[in-house]
């Protein structure tokens, strides 16, 4: 018997494209309102385009010394990780190494600032020892180091995840064949930290790229400015959105060529399968103390600036903080803005996530299926894209011709934040959910299990966890965020990262210690009920 | 090189929170024995132990009467076929097998002969350009054993290098390997999950259940025993 079958798209596809579209909404508007004034735009002076070539060189090479300094660093750190991969604490280590990232950039800024600013603990021991004086850590310098604080952590986590995927008979082979560590590292180390180096060191670059915080505080004058940085001040201080479309343009120009590039350059290292126990490695013994040495080298370099957080702040007058009132709007600012963001990424993630699974089902998709695929992959990426200053600059362009720029600021900023979350919360949310349909599908279509049932019934208890995981990722990479609320600050309108770099602003140091503390609290808190989390949903 | 006899008197090992395990054998100089039994009785430990990748709680393992125990692999007068990444696939099939003879890859006229000669034997001339990739599940694992040859070591270890080959050319492999048992005189020990392989190209076969070699006899003396507990079960006669 022939029966008729209506074309119409699934609920789950529906959901995908509402997503898409409210992602493509939220950052084709302030582009553009930016395309919009641009014809508004005076005739720039020789002096002016000498100062934007001058912050395009600078961005371009702050973000390539730190990239360069950071892989290099991390490379050894790594090697010296996986080498030894068995000793008391090497998990806290490897844990203390996902830190950084975590951490507000503003409270690290803080930290590093402790430790290696004029009066900070390098400067006072060096002047104490009589080699050199005081320290400079305002201009290039501060920007590097702290941008290796944060990417070397990041790079060698990567490299030594990549370097554990070794499969064990190549370390087999390598006891067999006499290899030595120079061996090891030539036939062995190097092809995997070659496959993965392109794809580390041009995420690197682009975050160094999209560096906000960092060169806000630590830089400073036409000298040591960004692109990022000067949008900013063209906004906020000189109040002129045409020059600041001009920087917005070429920003996005710069993240999305290094997008391509970055994405050519990347090859994935294959997943190598192996059907052995894990492998001791030979060189284990033979480079042990210089590892030591490598391993302790790094961890002061990471744990130094989060110490002198713990200690300048543990110090702060915490009842002066807690007697004002803004810090509590503060406070409750950050906490609805955290929640909104990571609820709003969590459902973009799960909507895109689930059509592509509804379009992955089919045995043969359409060539529009397809484009639908490629551009909900894609859609998880638009933040590295379109950093999250250029959106927050299109959309206070939009605002203010609009007179809604008070009242919509929180919103605005909420998305933004929601954005810049979605690619953390895709990458966890797409291991789990592909997982669970490969594992549920075909038993879900046999029962007659879809939609609203299949989502309560079988998805929601088996993601739960991940769900979890993702929403606290999100939640501390939101609260810990300045970028978008800088642009968007008012008095009526404080967070607590803003906060922090008003007294920062102020002189009211031990204050801002104080508030960095509790920013890193709060974030770290987070993390660590979402690393919880991990554990137990792993063991099960 | 001809073969070299391998003692495990009463070796003893654990795996962190299994059961231990409990070896004591002989293998023959110049035999080729197919270990046999059911998963997790402890095969490729045993071979892990004889190559040194595990080092035993107690007991002794000695080739030709001198003790190894605490060698490292490398010393050992040992090599061994994995069921899998046996090649490094970045490198292409010379030197993969030039690894062989020079970690450092420093290979004199001589060297690049015998290297040559080893792929003739292993039916892979011609090849010694082509990446892993772009070879078959067979041809990369007649590279291992290319590698192996040129290694030049008593005793050949193979952990199921065969099971993911389909059945004829799991044959074809078999076939190889005997033969360059009878040229060489290795010693070999083979892995196996199926008791026809051993049948085919062994001279001798071990039972090995939860832990312990319960038999070690010429393959047919093994294959028509009533005697062995465990054995009729595993076979299914």
């Amino acid at each position: 018997m022939q029966t008729s079958r209506t074309l119409r798209p699934k609920p789950a596809v529906l959901a995908g494209l509402v997503a898409l579209g409210s992602i493509g909404l939220a950052v084709a508007t302030p582009m553009l309102a930016l395309i919009a004034i641009a014809p508004a735009m005076p005739t720039l002076s020789a002096d002016y385009l000498g100062f934007v070539w001058s912050i395009t060189k600078f961005t371009v090479l702050q973000a390539g010394l730190s990239t360069l300094l950071s892989v290099l660093a991390a490379i050894p750190l790594a090697r010296a990780l996986a080498r030894q991969a068995s000793f008391p604490g090497r998990h806290i280590i490897l844990r203390l190494l996902a830190l950084p990232l975590a951490l507000p950039a503003l409270v690290v800024v803080l930290g590093i600032i402790e430790v290696w600013g004029r009066q900070g603990w390098v400067s006072t021991a060096l002047q104490g020892t009589g080699l050199t004086g005081p320290l400079n850590i305002y201009g290039l310098t501060g920007i590097l180091i702290a941008h290796v604080f944060f990417n070397m952590a990041l790079a060698a986590r990567l490299l030594v995840a990549a370097l554990e995927q070794i499969p064990p008979e190549n370390w087999r082979l390598a006891a067999q064949l006499s290899f030595t560590s120079r061996h090891v590292f030539r036939h062995i180390e190097w092809p995997v930290i070659r496959s993965v180096l392109p794809g580390i060191a041009s995420l690197v670059f682009m975050l160094c790229i999209a560096s906000f915080a960092v060169v806000l505080v630590l830089g400073g004058g036409p000298k040591a400015t960004t692109l990022e940085v000067a949008i900013y001040q063209s906004l906020r201080f000189d109040f002129d959105p045409p020059r600041a479309v001009l920087l917005a343009a070429l920003q996005l120009a710069l993240c999305a060529g290094l997008f391509v590039l970055g994405g050519r350059m990347a090859t994935d290292i294959a997943v190598m399968s192996s059907v052995g126990k894990q492998a001791r490695r030979p060189d284990r013994f033979a480079s042990r103390r210089m590892d030591t040495l490598v391993i302790a080298a790094g961890l002061t370099f990471i744990a130094l600036p989060m110490l002198a957080i713990v200690l300048s702040g543990v110090t702060a007058p915490f009842t002066v903080i807690v007697s004002q009132s803004v810090f509590w709007r503060a406070l409750a600012t950050s906490l609805v803005l955290a929640l909104t963001a990571a609820s709003l990424s969590l459902t973009m993630a799960w909507s895109l996530l689930a059509a592509q699974r509804t379009v992955m089902r089919r045995r043969a998709p359409s060539r529009a299926a397809s484009a639908f695929m490629s551009c909900m992959q894609a859609s998880g990426s638009l933040i590295l894209v379109v950093p999250p200053v250029v959106i927050g600059a299109g959309w206070f362009v939009v605002l203010h011709r609009t007179g809604l720029a008070n009242s919509a600021a929180p919103v605005i900023v909420a998305i933004v934040n929601a954005l810049m979350a979605l690619p953390f919360a895709l990458r966890i949310l797409r291991p789990a959910v592909v997982g669970q349909a490969q594992v549920h599908d075909r038993l879900c279509a046999s029962l007659g299990l879809s939609g609203l049932q299949r989502w309560r019934l079988i998805d929601l208890p088996v993601l739960a966890r991940s769900f979890a995981l993702a929403f606290a990722f999100a939640a501390a990479l939101s609260i810990g965020d300045l970028g978008a609320a800088a642009l968007f600050g008012s008095a009526d309108f404080v967070t607590l990262p803003l906060l922090l770099l008003q007294k920062m602003g102020s002189y009211r140091s031990v204050e801002a210690a104080g508030i960095a503390l509790l920013l890193a609290g709060f974030c770290l808190g987070l993390i660590w009920l979402a690393e919880q989390l991990k554990v137990e949903t792993q063991s099960q | 090189m001809t073969g070299a006899a391998i003692q495990l008197d009463n070796v003893e090992f654990a795996y962190p929170g299994g059961e231990p395990l409990h070896f004591s054998t002989t293998f023959e100089a110049g035999s080729f024995t197919g270990l046999i039994g059911p998963s997790g009785s402890g095969k490729t430990t045993l071979i892990n132990l004889i190559a040194g990748f595990e080092e035993p709680a107690s007991g002794h393992i000695g080739f030709d009467g001198i003790d190894a125990v605490g060698t490292e692999p490398a010393d050992r007068p040992v090599t061994m076929v994995f069921q899998d990444n046996n090649l490094f696939s970045h490198l292409n099939v010379f030197t993969n097998i030039a690894l062989g003879v020079s970690a450092s890859l420093d290979l004199s006229g001589d060297d690049r002969a015998l290297i040559a000669t080893s792929m003739e034997e292993t039916g892979l001339s011609g090849l010694d350009q082509r990446l892993p990739r772009e070879l078959s599940g067979g041809q990369r694992q007649r590279v291992a054993i290319a590698r192996a040859l040129v290694r030049d070591r008593p005793v050949l270890l193979l952990d199921e290098p065969f099971a993911a080959l389909g059945p004829a050319l799991r044959r074809d492999m078999l076939r190889l390997v005997s033969n360059i048992h009878k040229q060489r005189k290795m010693t070999v020990i083979l892995v196996s999950h199926d008791p026809a392989d051993v049948k085919f190209a062994a001279t001798h076969a071990a039972f090995l259940d939860a832990g312990r070699v319960i038999a070690n006899r010429p393959v047919d003396a093994l294959f028509s025993a009533s005697d062995i507990p465990g054995l009729q079960g595993y076979l299914g006669t």
